[in-house]
């Protein structure tokens, strides 16, 4: 009887353990062989996988044509690109150069694993001068070496359908937050299935991004000098609100939308004709023309601002969004690495790179390229080097994006099914998130 | 080998085979561990060794810090565990939360997977004509890769272009605009695949059950006059008692931890209502970057899990033994 009892709990140890605690399982990578070859992660950027592959690889056969280096490309989804640095890091079995999301730089950067940037590593790619200083700001924690360096830029902007505001008599773009809520509205038919407004409710990154600026345009920060969190501070509620408002109490966004993953579904809102703005980066342009549109049938504006500002609100509309590029600090190949690096970051690469993703170069020189002087490229420059501001450079920053990202999603999902989140409700959500990342620092 | 097998023939003629006597005791006692080794190895090492590294990763306090170097992260001591127990702190609360929804979801797809799995057993118990071709077909689900099955169902559920909403506004039964992902929605949704997924085990495992119940029981039943539903409940019933006490607890461990139905249901995002906690302890670990706290939420889940199997087996035995 006792026999039995001990053998089948053991099976069900054995059952129970097996799930949860071998859930950080290493993955297949292994360190390119020799000199000769080289691992590259390189993130989302195009309208697919395979079209950054496409895109990428005559690229990388150029550099081994220069080099003799080969690299060998995967092209890891946003939704776990952040995991599979963070297995790569603990189980050592790494790429040798990957992309990350710019605003991670400092939470990636704590974790040691990635290559510092010294004066001969900036030597290595080309030196430090040829970035450009926006870029640079979010590529470290300030004072210590960045573990990084700038590949693409980005920054957010409004994007409408010129044929829905012709329809509906609107003239310009919206010029302040409250233009935006009044045209939305006149956009809207929601029995008609057409929708002023479209986001990706259930995308933590695109949540915690407009937590962030609409937060700094109520006066609040989300971090203090010190790093202490502060996010129940009341302008952080207030801009909460502000973006959730737009399904809940504007009611210009579908309620679908609250089921969306990923920008590509917004956009296909758009340009499927359900709805007729959304707020996006400028990569979202390749998306918005490999579903169909012309580049005569949208145009950009920076975000609209609140006006008048409430008292300490700043006029952001924008994180100095981006993609850079780090070399793990164990690959064993570390000067192939940075030559790899310094061909990506340089003038011609930037140019040819930049053109297909619908981003902006990070490099001056490639930066006054004709290619980028179009109007709707010239209005994402001005924004990032007028009124976006950088996400907190600090450990808990990737922390950040996920419980304020993931809190605002459940929000979301409670709006989409018929409640509508009053202050208070939002203050909760805030101070939750706020406690899972204390819990975790 | 014909005089080694035959020892004590050969040590009663000659003195000479007794040296070969102590070898051909000696392979009985030897022979099932070299048998069993294998197994126990990669017992150890699939089973075991994660298990106890586990446990050891919920002493330390893991975080991005220390990933890298893990063995050099510092001892938490007791520290993960006072957080995840601290229920009045989020991570404590929510966790409990996560226990409590887990329990009603087990339940539910326990007993939802056991009475279908019981109805098409018993159904199927006597032969017909397409029998065959109805057990394969209920065995489907259960034979199909986890990931297509469940992919399959987020489609189906979706709010805009979903079949289910498409069905249930075609028949007039809602105005097709139900989130079935979202909201309490997502808990039902959730049970409904789960029992999909699980429900074609317990036909299986009962089916096979009910053929160790003779057929003469039943037409003695019959001749007495004994109806259908008073045959399952005297006779079927408490001859598959074996073969449920096992079941239930095989479909109550796996309904528990049910990692794969929500996350392919939900990704990245699993509504609050379905907040199941083995996905609990996953998200927890990869949001906040803390391993420890992790691993010390699913060192507390091992714990309930065993002490709810310790004390369900002798319970059931007793009860079997009594009956």
């Amino acid at each position: 009887m006792r026999r039995r009892t001990f053998s089948t709990a053991l099976i069900a140890t054995a059952a129970v353990g097996s799930v949860p605690l071998a859930s950080c399982s290493s993955d297949d990578s292994g360190s390119g062989d020799g000199a000769k070859t080289l691992k590259y992660w390189a993130s989302n950027q195009g309208t697919s996988l395979d079209n950054d592959k496409e895109i990428l690889t005559p690229e990388l056969a150029k550099f081994e044509q220069q080099t003799g280096i080969k690299v060998e490309l995967e092209v890891i989804p946003w939704d776990s690109l952040l995991q599979r640095i963070l297995q790569a890091t603990t189980s050592g079995d790494a790429p040798d150069v990957l992309n990350i999301g710019n605003t991670w730089s400092a939470s990636l950067q704590a974790t040691g694993a990635f290559l510092p940037f010294e004066a001969d590593q900036y030597t290595a790619v080309g030196g430090k001068d040829k970035f450009l200083e926006t870029s640079l700001g979010s590529t470290g924690a300030e004072g210590q070496p960045p573990t990084s360096v700038p590949l693409y830029g980005l920054a957010y902007g409004l994007f409408y359908s010129k044929k829905m505001f012709a329809d509906a008599g609107i003239t310009t773009p919206p010029a302040t937050w409250a233009d935006l809520v009044t045209d939305a509205k006149q956009l809207t038919d929601a029995a008609a299935d057409r929708w002023g407004m479209t986001v990706a409710g259930a995308s933590y990154t695109e949540n915690a991004h407009f937590a962030f600026m609409f937060g700094k345009q109520n006066g609040a920060e989300f971090f203090d000098d010190a790093g202490k969190p502060t996010f129940t501070d009341s302008g952080n509620v207030k801009g909460l609100q502000q973006y959730l408002g737009l399904m809940s109490t504007d009611k210009v966004v579908s309620p679908s939308a609250a089921e969306h993953p990923t920008t590509n579904d917004m956009i296909a809102d758009f340009t499927g004709g359900k709805a007729a703005m959304f707020m996006g980066q400028n990569n979202s342009e390749a998306t918005i023309l490999s579903n169909g549109m012309t580049a005569a049938d949208y145009g950009v504006a920076p975000i609209p601002i609140l006006d008048p500002l409430p008292s300490g609100g700043q006029r952001v509309n924008s994180h100095v969004a981006g993609i850079n590029m780090s070399v793990f600090a164990d690959s064993d190949n570390v000067d192939g690495a940075l030559q790899f690096v310094k061909f990506m970051t340089s003038p011609e690469e930037q140019v040819i790179l930049n053109q297909k993703f619908g981003s902006l170069p990070v490099v001056a020189e490639a930066s006054s390229d004709a290619a980028f002087q179009t109007e709707n490229l010239k209005i994402f420059n001005s924004v990032l080097s007028e009124t976006a501001a950088p996400l907190p450079m600090i450990p808990n920053e990737s922390q950040f994006e996920t419980t304020v990202g993931q809190a605002m999603q459940d929000l979301f999902g409670r709006i989409a099914t018929g409640t509508t989140p009053g202050d208070s409700d939002v203050e909760a959500a805030l101070e939750g998130a706020q406690q899972k990342m204390a819990g975790g620092a | 080998m014909a005089t080694s097998t035959s020892p004590r023939t050969g040590r009663a003629q000659t003195p000479r085979p007794a040296r070969r006597a102590p070898r051909s005791h000696l392979a009985p006692g030897w022979l099932p561990y070299v048998l069993l080794a294998p197994a126990l190895l990669f017992e150890l090492l699939v089973h075991i060794i994660p298990m106890v590294t586990g446990i050891f990763i919920s002493t330390l306090e893991l975080t991005q810090f220390y990933v890298r170097r893990w063995l050099d992260a510092p001892s938490a001591g007791v520290g993960n565990f006072k957080i995840a127990l601290d229920f009045d702190g989020a991570i404590g609360a929510s966790l409990l939360r996560s226990f409590g929804i887990t329990f009603a979801f087990t339940i539910c797809t326990l007993a939802l997977s056991w009475a279908l799995g019981m109805f098409a057993a018993v159904l199927l118990q006597r032969p017909f004509r397409g029998r065959n071709v109805l057990r394969t077909l209920f065995l489907v689900p259960y034979a199909l890769p986890v990931y297509a099955g469940v992919i399959v169902w987020k489609f189906m559920l979706g709010r805009d272009n979903g079949m289910v909403n498409a069905l249930l506004s075609g028949l007039g039964i809602t105005d097709g605009s139900t989130f079935w992902l979202l909201g309490n929605n997502a808990f039902v949704s959730t049970v409904v695949v789960a029992v999909w997924r699980l429900w074609p085990f317990a036909f299986l495992t009962l089916m096979a059950g009910l053929q160790s119940v003779p057929g003469e029981v039943y037409e003695a039943a019959a001749v007495d006059g004994a109806g259908m539903w008073q045959q399952f409940r005297s006779f079927t019933l408490p001859m598959l008692r074996p073969v449920n006490q096992v079941l239930l607890l095989v479909l109550f461990l796996w309904s528990f931890n049910d990692f794969n139905v929500p996350y392919i249901l939900f990704g990245q995002s699993v509504p609050a209502s379905a907040d199941l906690i083995s996905i609990h302890v996953y998200q927890a670990s990869f949001i906040t970057w803390n391993f420890g706290v992790g691993s010390a939420m699913s060192v507390l889940l091992l714990l309930v899990l065993l002490v709810i199997t310790a004390v369900y087996l002798p319970l059931s035995s007793r009860r079997m033994r009594d009956a």
